[in-house]
């Protein structure tokens, strides 16, 4: 009789200490997060709010197994313990037709379903497609440089340097690239990334629909200032939008070829900077450089060119050596 | 005149590249310290002779297992050191200086590469050695030479992947490498190199040990095994090695092409000259993808026999069983472009792969669903083992919803390279592989050194374990949701993230906690070996491996046992056949072997000498490991002779012993 | 089971073995051909296929590489009968042939770097000298193989187990054929075709 007291004090005491931890950890989960920014599901573009419903809703289907798995599980295993004697034991039990249908069958059926969203949001929410809209679209060419973002306006005449100004409700046509190692262009509250990457133009629609400034990432290493990849997306109302544009071209700052070279070096936070753009053509000899017919001709990009011959000379020594 | 001297001597070496940061100093200096503490106790307490003789040129499989156990073991600690750090410098947003960010991703290109090619593979090939020759009643593996070189070339690449704490620089471009950041023009150090040749050297030894096991389980099956006879487990193992023969290859390639272009400046993924990066990304995910299943299709397997045995009942629906793990095996090459589909391949392109993502949920749920019904209707022992299915289900369950989210390739741009990936991934892998491999451990510790694990640590180290974990990977995924990329070794403040990141590094240390607990159960249950012996059988479990002694002996069967159905364990038991009076025959089992090491110390010096450009060393590398290889492949006489009269001899023995401990 | 039983069951699961490390090498020839397929038009303004490759040449070479497979062919049917100077003569045969191959090979190579088109010139050369070469690593493997098949052979006075070696070095070499008559019909033919 005693000892049937202590065991059961002892089990109290377990499912006492397991609640409290269990309430503890999400209590503190609870002060860690709230308040807090959360950009994926606190969208304001057009793109990023169709995602996030989208994400609402693989979650929800995705649900649909998950709790009756775990009820099951824990169910079944609770019931059958080795300790409760009164459950059947049937160890010959060990198939069913019906039962194996049933869970071949509905995790089926479930896919299916999601097959067909997968269809139709894949094609609907496609980066390369142009957003519907009475305004038209601004063009905005975007370039992953070691570690900084550059962006072209090549409409405008205008280029900024880790911030992005775009007007609210109005198509954004992006192309992407890279003059550096892959990155990824991402401002969660608005749309989800692409790739930048050298000697290709990746592209991505995206449209705010507030005035607000939103935080924008590379999403990929990209070398040692990758961190500071950060750039901010201010959407404003059109008319500011335009007396902005007006302003940045007169900017005392110019981008032209030359001053491109500078910039493309490696550095780390750069800060904001504006640019009345010089070369309309920037964005395209960018790309094109990597995709030059130049065997192994590399650009007018000081950094790379002294390691590059450094290592050629290195090449020479060690093949002689290896003659030997 | 000297300085090119020099060059051809030492290649790219130099006295500076001794030379570190304080923290990676003093792990290397710690990591040589420790080797020497070794080497001198060795010489101490004259156990060279020993080491050589039992462990270094053993072919037996059962110790060549432990040995890639030992080495994953120590391979999870050294990751487990780097997650530590990397959640440290998080946690406290680089404030605390603890790292620069090129060293902050050193450690996580190594923290990744090493969890998966030197703790993941390492555990599922211990395994494998351990128990696949006897689960299907055989003494030994098809190449038992062969099984040693492989494990040596994994030993060789583990080094490797170590030998930059002291002396070179290791890759920073994450644990697969993408060019063109991996590339001369990004990297022109030793980094890379010595990611590229740790895991190519590794690698190999994998590929080795893939075709080992898979002819194996096709050749050396006891009589009467037939294909739809054999145990889960050995159906999973047979499975996964098929997926390393058709992968790896691809690997080999993968990591040989980016050499080429780093050693000899080709041009295969490099921006200039044609070269094409997204052909590598396509390369190493042809590859990646189906190396998350050769790891996790074990587990797998481990969990069916845990359940069925704990349980104290078949397998709920085997034959589903075998169907999923062949569909999984096949649809886990269809899938791998679901890890850029933000590279802008276009939408059809895209749905495809999302698509058949998602269709491996199918087969992936049916067996969740068939472990939860082979408890039904059972008698289940939550044994430590069990604890590990429970929170392996639990895990499994939540990491792949998450799964099938970000197969919908539009919300896949929303998580890709976020913090939520992260997370995903590290709940299949630590969720499935790890805690498959912890609930083998505790399930099959006790035939392979013939007394029990402490059960109450064993639970202390499980409750910690998934308490951590939880506490390591939930505040992930709500960073993911915050916008929070991977690899970040510092971030705006005013994001407020830190919280969670703290949380996070909490995390991690209960699970170092957990991994405390392990140790101790481990060093307390080998103290009280004496008083907790385990018996031939202490599962009362259905497979072939409990039909032998504890440990058991070299020859593992003194009589190969004929199979008439599944769980030819359980039958034998059930029908309580009395053993006749056995009648023993001579068998032949291989010789011990020094040559596996030869070559693999050969290979090192290869290797190591590409990656400092010693193009002298290299050849002299692999002309010894060359002409190794002729002088042991030439050797007639591998195996040696144990007369029946011996066997017989040892057996009685054994089971005199057994009595004596009965009584 | 007898030993002599046991030694039959051995060479069974060696060759079973072997069968599927050839098939291991096929993937990774398969990842190759499909670089070079990438790659093939990627040549940087250089001279592509058409322009370097010399045919009549290549057919030379495949001529030679396919009779050698005859050759060793031969071999094997003459240990296996214990015809013992029929397999050596063949043995030196195909031995022969595949150093005139891969001198040929090699030649071809000195030729192409000579006049600037080594593998570091564009994509396209990288790929091509990468599958070509791994191709040619393995006849060297191969025949160093030969060598020390036909020296033990000498030596043993045609033991079994040689005689199994020489079977399995038969397999490897009528898979390097194959793979050969793949590099010159996607290589060497569609990649010379303008």
């Amino acid at each position: 009789m005693r000892k049937d007291k202590k065991t059961i004090f002892k089990r109290v005491a377990q499912v006492v200490i397991s609640s409290l931890v269990a309430l503890s950890i999400i209590g503190v989960l609870v002060f860690v997060t709230q308040g807090r920014d959360m950009p994926v599901l606190d969208t304001h573009g057009t793109i990023a709010n169709q995602q996030r419903d989208l994400i609402l809703l693989t979650f929800g289907l995705g649900l649909l197994v998950v709790i009756p798995v775990l009820v099951m599980l824990f169910s079944i295993a609770w019931r059958y313990r080795a300790g409760n004697k009164k459950a059947k034991y049937q160890p010959e039990f060990d198939g069913h037709l019906g039962l194996e249908a049933l869970w071949w069958g509905i995790p089926c059926i479930i896919i299916i379903v999601l097959a067909i969203i997968t269809y139709v949001s894949t094609h609907a929410l496609d980066p390369y497609k142009s957003i519907e809209s009475k305004t038209e679209a601004l063009k905005v060419q975007v370039i992953s440089l070691e570690w900084k973002w550059l962006f072209i306006y090549p409409d405008k005449g205008v280029a900024t340097l880790n911030y992005l100004n775009i007007p609210e409700d109005t198509p954004i046509d992006m192309t992407i690239t890279s003059d550096a190692p892959m990155n990824s262009f991402w401002v969660p509250a608005l749309a989800g990334q692409v790739y930048s990457m050298t000697g290709m133009s990746t592209k991505l629609h995206l449209m705010a629909d507030t005035v607000g400034s939103y935080k924008g990432t590379s999403a990929n290493i990209s070398g040692e200032g990758f961190a500071d990849m950060r750039f901010t997306v201010n959407s404003m109302t059109s008319d500011n939008f335009s007396k902005w544009v007006i302003e940045a071209a007169n900017s005392k700052n110019a981008l032209s070829k030359d001053s491109y070279a500078q910039l493309a070096k490696q550095s780390k936070n750069d800060g904001e900077k504006t640019y009345m753009l010089m070369n309309n053509g920037l964005y395209n000899e960018i790309v094109m450089k990597y995709m030059s017919h130049q065997a192994a001709d590399k650009p007018a990009d000081t950094k790379i060119d002294t390691t590059e011959t450094h290592q050629m000379d290195h090449m020479d020594h060690d093949m002689s050596g290896m003659d030997m | 005149m000297f300085e090119s001297i020099q060059q051809i001597v030492f290649g790219r070496l130099t006295f500076e590249d001794f030379i570190h940061e304080p923290i990676m100093a003093g792990a290397g200096i710690g990591m040589v310290g420790a080797l020497f503490a070794v080497i001198i106790g060795l010489t101490f307490f004259k156990k060279w002779k020993w080491l050589w003789h039992n462990w270094i040129t053993a072919l037996d499989p059962k110790k060549i297992g432990i040995m890639y156990l030992i080495v994953a073991a120590i391979m999870l600690f050294r990751g487990l050191a780097d997650a530590l750090l990397l959640r440290a410098q998080q946690a406290t947003n680089g404030s605390a200086e603890l790292l620069n960010s090129d060293h902050f991703q050193q450690i996580f290109s190594a923290h990744g590469s090493i969890m998966i090619f030197f703790v993941g593979m390492g555990v599922i090939f211990g395994i494998f050695n351990l128990i696949v020759p006897s689960q299907i009643g055989s003494r030994d593996v098809a190449f038992p030479f062969l099984n040693s070189v492989s494990f040596w070339l994994f030993a060789v690449g583990m080094i490797l992947i170590n030998m930059p704490m002291v002396v070179g620089e290791f890759s920073n471009a994450g644990w697969l490498a993408y060019p063109p950041l991996s590339g001369l023009e990004y990297n022109p150090g030793v980094g890379v190199d010595y990611w590229i040749w740790a895991l190519q050297i590794s690698g190999i030894g994998s590929l080795l040990s893939g075709i080992n096991f898979f002819t194996t389980i096709i050749k050396m099956r006891a009589p009467g095994m037939t294909l739809m006879k054999m145990p889960i487990f050995t159906w999973s193992v047979l499975m996964s090695t098929s997926l390393i023969m058709f992968a790896f290859p691809i690997l080999t390639v993968t990591l040989g092409l980016l050499a080429l272009d780093r050693t000899l400046g080709m041009h295969f993924f490099t921006t200039m000259a044609g070269g094409n990066p997204m052909m590598y990304i396509n390369l190493i995910w042809a590859w990646g993808h189906p190396e998350v299943y050769i790891l996790v299709l074990p587990a797998f397997g481990i969990f069916s026999e845990v359940v069925a045995t704990f349980s104290k009942k078949r397998i709920f629906g085997y034959t589903s069983m075998v169907i999923a793990l062949v569909a999984i095996a096949f649809l886990s090459f269809t899938v791998w472009l679901h890890h850029f589909f933000t590279m802008g391949a276009g939408a059809d392109v895209n749905t495809l792969f999302g698509i058949m993502t998602m269709v491996i949920a199918i087969p992936t749920g049916v067996k969740v669903f068939n472990w939860i019904f082979t408890m039904y209707r059972g008698r289940v022992d939550f044994k430590t083992p069990m604890l590990w299915f429970m929170g392996f289900i639990v895990t499994f369950t939540l990491g792949g919803l998450a799964g099938v989210m970000m197969s919908v390739p539009a919300v896949d741009f929303q998580f890709h390279n976020s913090l939520f990936l992260v997370a995903h991934f590290h709940t299949m892998i630590v969720g499935g592989v790890l805690f498959g491999a912890f609930a083998g451990f505790a399930y099959w510790f006790p035939k392979f050194t013939g007394f029990m694990l402490n059960e109450r640590l064993g639970r202390y180290a499980f409750w910690f374990w998934i308490v951590g974990f939880l506490l390591a990977f939930v505040p992930l995924y709500i960073l993911g949701f915050m916008g929070a990329t991977r690899r970040l070794d510092h971030y705006d403040p005013s994001l407020g993230w830190q919280g969670l990141f703290i949380v996070a590094g909490i995390g991690v240390m209960l699970i170092c906690v957990g991994v405390f607990f392990q140790l101790l159960q481990i060093v307390y249950s080998v103290i009280k070996r004496k008083e907790n012996p385990a018996g031939s059988d202490p599962w009362d479990a259905r497979t072939l491996e409990w039909a032998t002694n504890s440990p058991p002996a070299e020859y593992v069967f003194a009589t190969i046992p004929t199979v008439t159905t599944r769980d030819a364990f359980w039958e034998m038991k059930q029908t309580k056949k009395k053993p006749t009076e056995p009648e023993y025959e001579d068998i032949w089992l291989p010789k011990n072997s020094g040559a596996g090491i030869i070559i693999g110390l050969f290979v090192l010096i290869f290797s190591g000498a590409i990656v400092w450009h010693m193009w002298w060393l290299a050849v002299l590398g692999l002309l010894g490991a060359i002409v190794t290889t002729i002088i042991k492949l030439s050797d007639d006489e591998p195996d040696y002779k144990l007369t029946a009269a011996k066997i017989a001899k040892h057996e009685l023995k054994l089971k005199l012993k057994l009595q004596e401990k009965t009584v | 089971m007898t030993r002599a039983e046991e030694e039959v069951v051995i060479h069974e699961r060696k060759t079973l073995g072997f069968w599927i490390y050839l098939m291991t090498d096929c993937v990774l020839f398969a990842a190759l051909f499909a670089t070079f397929a990438v790659l093939k038009n990627a040549t940087a303004g250089a001279h592509g296929g058409p322009e370097l490759f010399d045919l009549p040449f290549v057919l030379i070479e495949t001529i030679i590489l396919l009779t050698s497979s005859f050759t060793i062919g031969m071999a094997l049917l003459g240990s296996v009968r214990g015809y013992k100077k029929q397999t050596f003569i063949w043995l030196f045969v195909t031995f022969a042939l595949g150093i005139v191959f891969l001198s040929m090979e090699l030649y071809e190579f000195m030729v192409l770097i000579s006049e600037g088109y080594g593998p570091q010139r564009s994509a396209f050369l990288s790929s091509y000298f990468t599958l070509v070469a791994t191709h040619g690593i393995h006849i060297a493997i191969g025949l160093l193989w030969m060598a020390v098949v036909i020296v033990r052979l000498w030596r043993h006075n045609f033991k079994k187990t040689d005689i199994n070696r020489l079977a399995l070095l038969g397999l490897f070499w009528h898979f390097l054929d194959i793979i050969w008559i793949f590099i010159f019909s996607f290589v060497y033919l569609i990649g010379g075709m303008a």
